[in-house]
């Protein structure tokens, strides 16, 4: 794992007023923006602004699917396990990702490349199925199409 | 160029004047859907619109949000023709130009077809002629990043009814009128709710704008803050007004980066013109709007761990009462409204609450936005009124079955919702018909199913669904999804045993 600097962490948290508790879920989801997930080193820091407990954060950052407590790699997969998705064919696609990425679902590729995480619904059901990749969308999917999007990232 | 902040209603109005004047609509203008289209490449045809027009300023590019007939995606409509295509390439763009923009010559092969009828205008076209567009009045029509585009097609217009005097009472018994209910699932009557949080008097409130659209196979709030987000800000405006609040927010899912930009704009541009802030158009009455970014928590749509959630914590429900309208966010009166629900808002207001009143049954006022998805060929956005049966909604604007499979049935409401089989098709569904036949309203999802869907496996689905969803609170959710999806999955793996529920004796 590769050194965190504590100082970036600080200058995000400062950026929000302190000894506000509702700010807890904009604070994690600006450090998980900069550094993908949030490190461990952040939560003490992110208690003694927000003056809430380090127990409690733990609480909250694993509650929330969004929320990853070990790094992730430089493109999230997010394909989608909807309703629509599913009886359109999306238990396939998941699973030829599974098998080209050679990750479970929730872990991240050797080389820190992929992430694979499936997610409820990404609201796309009329291109079912669906995923995206970061902030991209991708519809009407199958194992070919999957395999040359992927290309492109790598 | 310097925004000006508007002072007052005349202002609002002259600006309106000004913005319609400098409107041309004889000019032709071609609308591409930037936003759900943009999985099917729709940046990619944009930017080919671009390079081939060059610096011809005659022909204008609108991006627009979702147009409805998402399966085509991405589509185009061409004005004022109302020429419709779909399924287009960059390699197209140039034909396009040079055919129908140049010659006005229809392309076929980019038109919508059915039973080998070809159908190259929106007006012919069997999708777009059934429904009727109230929430979606602007979607697909306006670019959702100007202001000035909202404005033009009436936006904020209620704003200057309500401050020429309509009281706070008068909002509620117009929206009351109007018959809406929640469209975010449980069908709540709107004015209702807004009666009582009114009714507290002299205490901070808030209101906020549900739009944690975690229902699987429901995607109309994402083309709603896509599409015309200003809609939804002049709802919540008007539900401020009306319950006396002055404070609001919309809680958003993160998995929607599009609505979260839009969104986001679009508050800072009302709040530019003053349509947010303090004195709202010279009235005296003072509302913000503050963005919320849900981080992937299906449970969150419920409105007390919604709540939870803005508050910092985890998304937890809670049991009711005290239901929000009395203590909520902060243990303060809270309104909470879904998407769609306050997208009616200010067409409710501006036509009355009687015009609303005249779609739907009895017992369900106005249109509902559908969702549809699945094995149907029409795959959107439809917007249709109240009673329509799902026969009308699947077959004649969703096209029917691909491939001219059986229709076993659809699911609606999602994860808590059900399953309707084809004898149901013939019911015109309203909130009270489809809870009936074993489903719900919902947020307006319906998956269509066809023969080779199995419905023991999409239980067993629905199960894994609300097992991983559990927030783990309650004891019959957190052990008891787990315990049934063990069972149904050994039924979907051929594992059953004698002594498991349903096995045949």
């Amino acid at each position: 794992m590769s050194e965190v600097d504590i100082r970036k962490i600080d200058q995000i948290i400062k950026r929000f007023p302190p000894h506000e508790s509702n700010l807890l879920i904009p604070i994690l989801q600006s450090v998980q923006e900069e550094f993908g997930y949030i490190p461990p080193e952040s939560v003490k820091l992110i208690s003694r602004h927000s003056k809430v407990s380090r127990n409690k954060i733990y609480g909250v950052l694993t509650f929330y699917a969004q929320f990853a407590t070990t790094p992730r790699g430089k493109y999230v997969v997010r394909p989608c396990r909807g309703t629509a998705c599913h009886v359109r064919g999306s238990a396939s696609v998941i699973r030829y990702l599974k098998s080209k990425l050679k990750v479970e679902d929730g872990y991240t590729t050797t080389d820190n490349k992929f992430t694979l995480e499936t997610v409820a619904c990404l609201g796309a059901c009329f291109l079912a199925p669906t995923m995206m990749v970061n902030h991209d969308y991708y519809g009407n999917l199958n194992d070919k199409k999957v395999e040359e999007i992927l290309k492109t990232y790598r | 160029m310097v925004i000006q902040r508007l002072k007052s209603l005349k202002e609002l109005l002259q600006l309106k004047e000004e913005l319609l004047g400098e409107y041309d609509s004889a000019k032709t203008r071609i609308r591409i859907c930037t936003t759900g289209c943009r999985a099917k490449g729709a940046l990619k045809v944009r930017d080919a619109f671009h390079q081939e027009l060059g610096k011809d300023r005659s022909i204008e590019i609108v991006e627009t949000g979702c147009q409805g007939l998402c399966a085509k995606a991405p589509v185009v409509s061409v004005d004022p023709d109302g020429i419709f295509y779909g399924g287009l390439t960059p390699e197209d763009v140039p034909e396009v130009i040079s055919q129908t923009i140049r010659n006005k010559k229809i392309i076929n092969k980019l038109c919508y077809s059915e039973n080998k009828t070809v159908y190259p205008y929106i007006k012919d076209i069997p999708f777009f002629k059934a429904q009727e567009k109230i929430v979606l009045r602007n979607c697909g029509y306006i670019n959702p990043t100007s202001l000035e585009d909202y404005i033009r097609r009436n936006g904020y217009v209620a704003l200057i009814k309500i401050f020429r005097g309509l009281k706070p009472e008068d909002v509620i018994e117009q929206v009351t009128k109007s018959g809406i209910r929640g469209r975010g699932g449980a069908g709540f009557p709107t004015g209702l709710k807004w009666k009582f949080a009114r009714q507290y008097q002299n205490a901070t409130k808030y209101i906020i704008c549900n739009a944690d659209e975690g229902d699987p196979g429901a995607f109309m709030d994402r083309a709603v803050l896509e599409g015309d987000p200003h809609s939804v800000i002049e709802g919540l405006i008007i539900g401020a007004y009306a319950i006396g609040a002055n404070h609001g927010y919309i809680y958003v899912r993160a998995e929607y980066p599009i609505a979260v930009e839009y969104s986001t704009l679009a508050i800072k541009q009302a709040r530019e013109r003053g349509f947010l802030g303090e004195n709202i158009l010279g009235s005296g009455f003072n509302f913000d709007i503050t963005i919320k970014q849900g981080a992937g928590a299906f449970v969150c749509g419920e409105e007390t761990a919604l709540i939870a959630s803005i508050e910092g914590r985890r998304g937890m429900p809670r049991p009711r009462p005290p239901f929000p309208a009395e203590a909520g966010l902060w243990g303060k009166p809270t309104v909470i409204n879904n998407v769609e629900t306050l997208a009616n808002i200010p067409w409710i207001i501006t036509q009355g609450g009687d015009a609303y009143a005249k779609f739907g049954t009895k017992g369900s006022k106005g249109t509902k936005v559908f969702a549809l998805a699945g094995k149907v060929r029409n795959t959107g956005l439809v917007e249709v009124p109240i009673g329509m049966t799902l026969r009308q909604i699947i077959f004649d604007i969703g096209g029917g079955i691909p491939q001219d499979r059986e229709f076993k049935a659809v699911q609606m409401g999602g994860p808590s919702g059900g399953c309707l089989p084809a004898e149901h098709l013939d019911t015109p569904i309203d909130y009270e018909t489809i809870k009936e036949a074993g489903a719900i309203m919902g947020s307006g999802g319906m998956i269509v199913m066809d023969e080779v869907t199995c419905m023991v496996e999409l239980a067993r689905y629905f199960l894994d669904f609300c097992q991983k969803e559990s927030c783990g609170k309650c004891v019959p959710c957190r052990i008891g999804t787990k315990r049934m999806l063990e069972i149904v999955t050994r039924f979907t793996s051929g594992q059953a045993r004698q002594g498991d529920p349903l096995f045949p004796q």
